[in-house]
């Protein structure tokens, strides 16, 4: 893969924003993620890398509690973000999920119009004092999730009616319309174009100015474009964490040199 | 290359035509053809059978929403007024009036019968009464020559039917005798009988066997609607809580295992059971007034509840659980996942399983006969509260006592009462079916 072109980066070292120290998660009795440690830095994209169901989404889920609603998963280990232990008793999952948005792996446009759709976080966290400021709120957030300039002219249609691809992009409108501090990405291109994918890959270097971003994708050349940081999972395990030129093109470990050149996966 | 061995000589095969019906797609498409004409002759069987049905209710029902009227021209001038007020038998006065008028309005047309007010009385009624009360509520029609309307006696209405002969009259009795008939015949003679539609029937009480045809439904179908009342809004948002609660909010342990298998059970314990706990425990147990539409509503109640609960939890289920993660995904709790996502999308489903539930409830007799709500009831409720306590009966089982009733003229009051039931059932369920077309998405 010598023709992938690694971006120029600044190599300097951000704050920790996330902290995971031994995590365990179970699925009943699948062990689904072994003993993972990892430091997400702030400002930064992090690139979740590796073959289908070695559990990215499933450490993804981690990081903003969606594990919860899994009545067999069980999750061990500490996750620290902003220094606080988020499995703590005392904080509450919803408060997390407003500073830690995600965007799903399948588009889960609700099915309502689609300004309510990116309309409703807004909404139920207060975070806008008027109409007029929610209808500015909405417009942000449809432009940077690359899809105002389609669906200006039909906000009032529903958004299940939208092409998939585009239902994806509002996906992502819904997710920053909450201003969240970090924002999970489950594979948010998979269903896109080239074009809009571009433009996804633009808003993700933009977030990545104030937010943290992680992002799980089964392509490599967007791992490299996009990423700061890449992990390489594979079967539950962390194997490699690094740099993202490093990663790609000086992999430590056989397994991930492997599946980047793709002889694994 | 495992497929190599497929491409070797042996294995090729001639080209086949694809106009050309080989042997395994004959077969196919025979046994295709058969399942087919199977389906629509079960169709055609449902079909036939429905419709004969129909049929024989509407035959035998629907003339109890016919009644023959009596017509006559009548005029009461002041004097007659006057002298009748002051007689001391004043409603024979007025029959007197009534006969007077009648006679001269057939020889008017040219009939010639004698009569006696015994006879108009087994016909019609106690007609002076009648005359007088409706000239003490309009004073101001004495002097002018009003239409007076009289409805007939079922024997009467039975008569013009064809269902009563003068062959089944033997001797007669006190409500009919044999020379009734010649005076009938006179009246329809002098074109004085009419149809009408028996709004009677509708809005009247039962009655005693002496006037079956004055026997109505309307009190029934209070009761009945005021069972409803009670039905929906005690198992709509209990039903509703409950199966929101075990199906979003509550862990999956063997205790809610058992509970679940406990309401799948309930739904299908006979409705005379739940009659028989009625009994027990909100007349004998808690006192509650024996034959009210209250108790009723509370023992549907028990039995709507497994209905609504296990519609409500399917429908709940039906919703994807990718809209639950959307929404907890932007930071909704789970109680605002429910409310502002599941529940709507759940609430046609859950609409459609209240109304079946109510219109099972609404055609439930066994239980309302172990509570006593099959009593004879010859009386409205005076007021609202009065509806929920006061002993009534309800439509179907207004319907039973009726059918039990040896009279041939409450058998056509049954038929009559099964064809407002099943308006009411039919109505309900184009309300469901209504109901779950407008509001139903897709996701
Ligand atoms: N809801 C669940 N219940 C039980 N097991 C699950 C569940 N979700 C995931 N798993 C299991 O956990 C493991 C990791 O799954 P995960 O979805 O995290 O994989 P993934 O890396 O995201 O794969 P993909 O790239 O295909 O999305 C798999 O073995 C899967 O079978
Ligand atoms: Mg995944």
């Amino acid at each position: 893969m010598n023709d992938m072109r690694i971006v120029e980066r600044d190599v300097q070292q951000n704050d920790v924003k996330i902290a995971a120290k031994g995590v365990q998660v179970y699925y009943g009795d699948n062990h689904a993620i072994k003993d993972v440690d990892v430091e997400i830095e702030d400002k930064t994209v992090t690139a979740f890398i590796g073959p289908s169901g070695c559990g990215k989404s499933t450490f993804l889920r981690c990081i903003n509690r969606m594990n919860d609603t899994i009545d067999v998963c069980r999750v061990v280990g500490d996750i620290h973000i902003d220094g606080e232990d988020i499995y703590d008793p005392k904080v509450d999952p919803v408060q997390l999920r407003a500073k830690v948005g995600m965007v799903f792996q399948k588009p889960n446009p609700f099915p309502k119009s689609i300004y309510d759709n990116v309309a409703y976080g807004p909404r139920i966290h207060g975070l806008a004092k008027n109409k007029a400021e929610l209808d500015e709120l909405v417009e942000k957030s449809l432009r940077r999730g690359a899809i105002w300039d389609e669906v200006k002219d039909r906000l009032d249609a529903p958004g299940t009616g939208l092409s998939g691809g585009q239902q994806q992009r509002l996906c992502i409108a819904r997710a920053v319309a909450t201003e969240p501090e970090v924002l999970l990405m489950d594979e948010p291109c998979s269903a896109l174009d080239p074009i809009a994918t571009a433009q996804v890959e633009e808003l993700i270097d933009e977030l990545r100015q104030s937010y943290s971003v992680v992002i799980v994708t089964h392509s490599m050349q967007q791992a490299a474009r996009v990423s700061q940081k890449t992990a390489f999972f594979h079967l539950g395990n962390l194997v490699e964490y690094g740099e993202t030129g490093q990663i790609f093109t000086n992999p430590n470990d056989p397994r991930t040199e492997s599946y980047i050149t793709g002889r694994i996966g | 290359m495992t497929d190599a061995s497929l491409n070797s000589p042996d294995n090729a095969r001639a080209p086949r035509s694809l106009t050309q019906e080989d042997a395994r797609t004959k077969k196919r498409n025979a046994s295709e053809r058969r399942f087919r004409a199977y389906g629509i002759a079960a169709i055609c069987t449902g079909l036939f059978f429905l419709l004969a049905l129909l049929a024989a209710i509407l035959s035998a029902g629907l003339p109890a929403f016919r009644q023959a009227v009596v017509e006559v021209p009548f005029t009461l001038t002041q004097e007659q007024h006057d002298e009748a007020e002051e007689a001391m038998l004043k409603t024979a006065i007025y029959t007197n009036y009534f006969i007077t008028s009648l006679s001269n309005t057939m020889q008017a047309e040219g009939v010639q019968i004698k009569f006696d007010e015994d006879a108009v009385e087994r016909l019609l009624g106690k007609v002076g009464g009648d005359l007088r009360s409706h000239f003490r509520d309009n004073p101001d029609q004495i002097g002018e020559e009003i239409e007076f309307e009289l409805a007939a006696s079922s024997r009467v209405d039975r008569y013009l039917k064809g269902t009563f002969t003068r062959e089944d009259l033997q001797g007669g009795n006190r409500f009919f005798m044999p020379e009734d008939f010649d005076l009938i015949d006179a009246m329809k003679e002098a074109g004085l009988i009419k149809q009408v539609f028996n709004w009677n029937f509708i809005t009247g009480v039962d009655t005693g066997v002496d006037n079956p045809g004055g026997a109505g439904i309307g009190a029934s179908v209070l009761g009945s609607f005021f069972m409803m009342l009670v039905v929906l809004v005690l198992s709509l948002p209990i039903g509703v809580a409950a199966s929101i609660y075990l199906e979003e909010f509550a862990p999956k342990n063997r205790f809610t295992d058992f509970i679940e298998i406990n309401i799948a059970n309930l739904a299908a314990v006979p409705s005379i059971v739940f009659g028989i706990l009625g009994l027990a425990v909100f007349i004998q147990f808690a006192h509650l007034p024996q034959s009210a539409p209250l108790v009723g509503g509370l023992v549907l109640t028990l039995m709507t509840l497994p209905t609504i609960i296990i519609s409500t939890r399917a429908s709940l289920k039906a919703v994807p659980p990718s809209i639950r993660d959307a929404a907890l995904g932007v930071g909704a709790s789970k109680m605002q996942a429910v409310f502002h996502h599941v529940l709507p999308l759940a609430a046609p489903g859950i609409l459609t399983g209240t109304i079946i539930g109510l219109a099972q409830a609404l055609g439930e007799t066994a239980p309302l006969l172990l509570i006593g709500m099959v009593g004879f009831v010859a009386r409205y409720p005076d007021t609202f509260l009065e509806g929920f306590l006061e002993p009534n009966s309800a439509v179907p089982a207004q319907i039973y006592n009726w059918a039990a009733r040896s009279d041939a003229v409450f058998t056509e009051k049954a038929w009559g009462g099964i064809i407002v039931l099943l308006l009411f059932l039919v109505t309900m369920n184009t309300i469901a079916v209504i109901l779950r077309r407008r509001f139903e998405r897709r996701w």
